[in-house]
């Protein structure tokens, strides 16, 4: 176990390190767009005088490398600072909309993590037969079709015709219940089901084919064993370090990719409020939201690294 | 005008548009009073339906709204916002639907006879949502939070020439201008220019408090502002729901979805291509209203080949202007004439000849101008407004016949405003429009305008627009606005192609009297004067 621990501690590190290359580097691409967050802000309604007292208030006119010295000696403070667009404290509007994207994300995840590995234990069960076969058909159709359009596929179908859910994701009014949440996110959060099932699905029947081959699993079928126990007892705990991989990508996509879906069903997620900070070139709320998505990133990766070590005997006590 | 309601009247009559198309038709041209005149048997007799009830709830989803938004009205520059505030906060004087303007917060207004010096009389015991009664102190600040050197607001170049507001008692506000402006109580009905309440803290801008219709509850910046009656308003015959919520809704799919699947009960910015759609199915109407919006397509009229008038007028006469409104807006505006002032505008002028489609006229200023053919480059985007790619591209294929090339420009929307708009010689654009002649030409087309995107500086229309500014007499001011039009139309810098007509989508249930056109949504005042039926 002190070798976990060495490891964790090492990659954390390695992660600050990733995220303090990110701030840098989004600052100083920034810089090179056209524009500054009081030209953007009062976009056609900009004068020259108007535009002189926005910069000045808001420190536009001090060099970059000073405001991210600023920024980051706060954000390592615990102070996020505050928008420059509204001046409201950062850490107040990314955290509402950060629990939201989590939320769809879990709500998402927790139908289509086992969902696609079932999914592909049963299409390496029946390979090349007529499940395996429409089972594919199937997902890479919705994970080839453009995301908006699969939303607006399932609002026609099961908002506008069957009436079943509503056609939008209005989950900001305070006092709502658990339930009305999840009621209200079902449609955005299938969407993703649909988007991201096949890459999972077709990597665990990828990765068990590969394993079947193996003489051990002829061994365990001359045993005599059920083809199903051999491929969950069997052929999945050793098929199981690229699943994890491609789960962990599939996740921190549903956290930081998931900006159209958003759009489409209104809902309230960081993705938007990156894209509305970005276009008003508001850099502390994009600087704060990168953060966030670079260490999803960063966690996402670390935590499946130490799974797929500790589902591996021979990893976990190297000779 | 008459002429169009003439044929509107025809239309009817033979059964070629339906009731409710005409009487829109005829709200939008000359208001429902024009019926009475008009004599047409049976048209009013559902549209008096029963007046406003009070209750319900109403959703509004709009095509705006940022997370970057802030409750101060000196950043206000979306219609998300712009209805918030008009809920929360009341101004000095407002547009009335039928266009004239009357007191809001003030009782009266008087003016010198230079119309330099304005005294507002205000209204007396009206009270703040956190129960401060309303005086001259108040009406001061909100003002002064718009002027002086470190201001940042939008708003801060229309108060330019105020010189001086004091409080002559603690009811009467004075406010002194450099020069003479006969519409500056218009000014004050702008939606930068509510009134806040003073604090010991200084104004309260950020908090929410005005003497509105409604009382702030819940605002998430580009998401949801929620808000309930003001039970204490001292409008009595408005702010009809008991509640009402505004949704940032910016993808006119989910837009419509949400109205289809009824999670809203308002729409605005219908996409044009699907509002027959909306029209067609139950429970749902499209209403709209012909303003002031409209399309421009400035040229510099200070860089070549545009210094010459005869190229301008070449480009002027080589677009087919029906064309675009056929096509690229399916109907829902109407023709422009190359000047800014729309139907909304009390001193349209409508008697100048409407501009068409001529590729020998354009050839002829072509060969005036010393040229057998033009290449010109127009930079668009459709920031300017939705289908401005597509227009630009009609446009190309128009001038073709009359000899000129247009390299047509895509610009990124992301920057279009700082980067393209009043810097590349030629480009799309649009105005919102402004209620008043003087507002519109000084803000567009005056020399000294921050916003000349034409840099157009004609001697005699800034000579005519300083004396019809200081002009209270009505005729003489409509005969020098009437010039101005005809001088921009005929030697100014800008294309206007096409008016943008508000269109909005309403489920059955929500009503509402005769609507103002100056802004979207009934001059932005829906909540305040719309109910539920």
């Amino acid at each position: 176990m002190g070798s976990i621990a060495k490891l964790v501690a090492q990659r954390l590190a390695l992660g600050l390190f990733i995220l303090f290359v990110v701030s840098v580097f989004i600052t100083f691409v920034v810089e090179f767009l056209p524009g500054d967050a009081c030209q953007a802000l009062m976009g056609q309604t900009a004068m020259a005088d108007t535009l002189a007292a926005c910069r000045q208030e808001m420190g536009l006119n001090r060099p970059p490398h000073l405001r991210y010295w600023d920024w980051i000696t706060g954000m390592l403070t615990g102070d996020m600072g505050r928008s420059l667009a509204n001046d409201r404290p950062i850490a107040e509007l990314l955290g509402a909309r950060t629990g939201n994207t989590f939320f769809l994300a879990g709500l998402a995840a927790a139908v289509t993590v086992p969902l696609a590995i079932l999914l592909g234990m049963f299409a390496a069960l029946f390979r090349n037969r007529g499940f395996d076969r429409s089972i594919n058909v199937i997902t890479l159709t919705f994970i080839s079709l453009p995301e908006f359009f699969v939303a607006y596929l399932l609002i026609y179908f099961l908002a506008v015709q069957a009436g079943w859910f509503p056609g939008i994701s209005n989950i900001s009014g305070s006092g709502l219940s658990l339930w009305e949440w999840t009621y209200r996110s079902i449609l955005p959060a299938a969407t993703l089901t649909l988007v991201v099932t096949a890459h999972m699905m077709r990597m665990t029947r990828a990765a068990i084919i590969n394993v079947l081959a193996s003489p051990y699993i002829e061994t365990a079928e001359l045993k005599g064993l059920g083809r199903w126990r051999v491929i969950a007892r069997h052929a999945m705990p050793n098929a199981l370090a690229p699943i994890i991989n491609v789960v962990a990508l599939n996740l921190a996509w549903l956290i930081v990719g998931v900006v159209v879906v958003e759009t489409v069903f209104v809902y309230p997620g960081i993705g938007q409020l990156l894209v509305e900070s970005m276009s008003k070139r508001d850099m502390p709320v994009v600087q704060a939201g990168s953060m966030i998505f670079a260490a999803v990133f960063v966690l996402l990766n670390l935590a499946a690294d130490i799974i797929a070590i500790m589902t591996n005997p021979r990893l976990m006590h190297p000779r | 005008m008459n002429n169009d309601l003439e044929k509107l009247k025809k239309q009817y009559e033979c059964g070629s548009i339906s009731r409710r198309r005409f009487l829109q038709q005829v709200a939008a041209v000359g208001g429902i009073g024009a019926l009475h005149a008009m004599g047409v048997p049976g048209a009013l007799s559902s549209a008096r339906a029963a007046g406003p009830s009070s209750g319900g709830n109403i959703r509004i989803g709009v095509g705006a709204g940022s997370s970057t938004d802030s409750l101060d009205p000196a950043t206000i520059n979306s219609t998300f916002m712009q209805i918030v505030n008009y809920g929360l906060r009341n101004n000095l004087t407002e547009v009335a639907p039928n266009g004239e303007l009357v007191p809001e917060l003030c009782e009266s207004w008087d003016a010198s006879p230079d119309a330099r010096i304005w005294t507002f009389k205000l209204r007396e015991g009206v009270e703040f949502h956190n129960g401060k009664t309303l005086d001259a102190k108040d009406v001061i600040a909100s003002i002064n939070h718009h002027r002086g050197d470190d201001s940042e607001s939008s708003a801060k170049s229309l108060l330019r020439p105020v010189t001086d507001i004091r409080a002559d008692d603690k009811n009467t506000v004075v406010v002194e201008l450099r020069e003479g402006n006969a519409d500056f109580p218009f000014l004050m009905s702008d939606y930068h220019i509510t009134i806040m309440p003073v604090t010991k803290d200084g104004l309260d801008v950020e908090s929410g408090v005005g003497t509105g219709g409604y009382v702030l509850e819940d605002f998430r910046p580009g998401t949801r502002c929620s808000m309930k009656r003001n039970p204490n308003y001292w409008k009595e015959d408005a702010a009809w729901f008991d509640s009402a919520e505004v949704l940032a809704i910016k993808d006119s799919t989910s837009r419509t979805n949400a109205l289809a699947t009824g999670e809203i009960d308002v729409m605005n910015r219908v996409q044009l291509s699907t509002a027959s759609m909306i029209d067609g199915r139950s429970g749902m109407r499209i209403e709209e209203t012909s303003g002031n919006q409209h399309v421009t397509m400035p040229m510099h009229t200070d860089t070549d080949p545009f210094s010459d008038n005869h190229v301008r007028l070449a480009l002027k006469h080589a677009i087919d202007r029906q064309e675009i409104l056929d096509t690229v807006l399916n109907g829902h505006g109407y023709l422009g004439n190359d000047h800014p002032l729309g139907r909304a505008n009390p001193f349209r002028a409508d008697n100048l000849e409407q501009r068409a489609y001529d590729p020998d006229k354009a050839k002829y200023h072509l060969k005036k101008a010393g040229m057998d053919s033009l290449k010109v480059r127009q930079h668009t985007s459709d920031a300017a407004f939705q289908g401005a790619v597509d227009a630009s591209v009609l446009f190309q294929q128009h001038a073709k016949r009359a000899g000129i090339d247009i390299d047509v420009k895509r610009a990124s929307s992301d920057g279009y405003w700082s980067e393209v708009w009043l810097k590349e010689p030629f480009c799309v654009a649009y105005w919102g429009g402004r209620p008043t002649a003087d507002w519109m030409f000084s803000a567009g087309y005056a020399a000294d305008a921050a916003w000349n995107a034409t840099k157009w500086k004609n001697e005699r229309f800034n000579e005519l627009m300083k004396s019809a500014r200081a002009e209270l007499d009505r005729p003489k001011r409509q005969e020098m606005y009437t010039e101005m039009q005809q001088l921009l139309k005929d030697d100014g810098g800008v294309i206007v192609p096409v008016f943008l007509n508000y269109v909005m989508g309403l489920k059955d249930k929500v009503q509402h009297g005769q609507m103002a056109a100056n802004w979207d949504l009934d001059g932005l005042k829906c909540i305040e004067r719309w109910w539920m039926a």
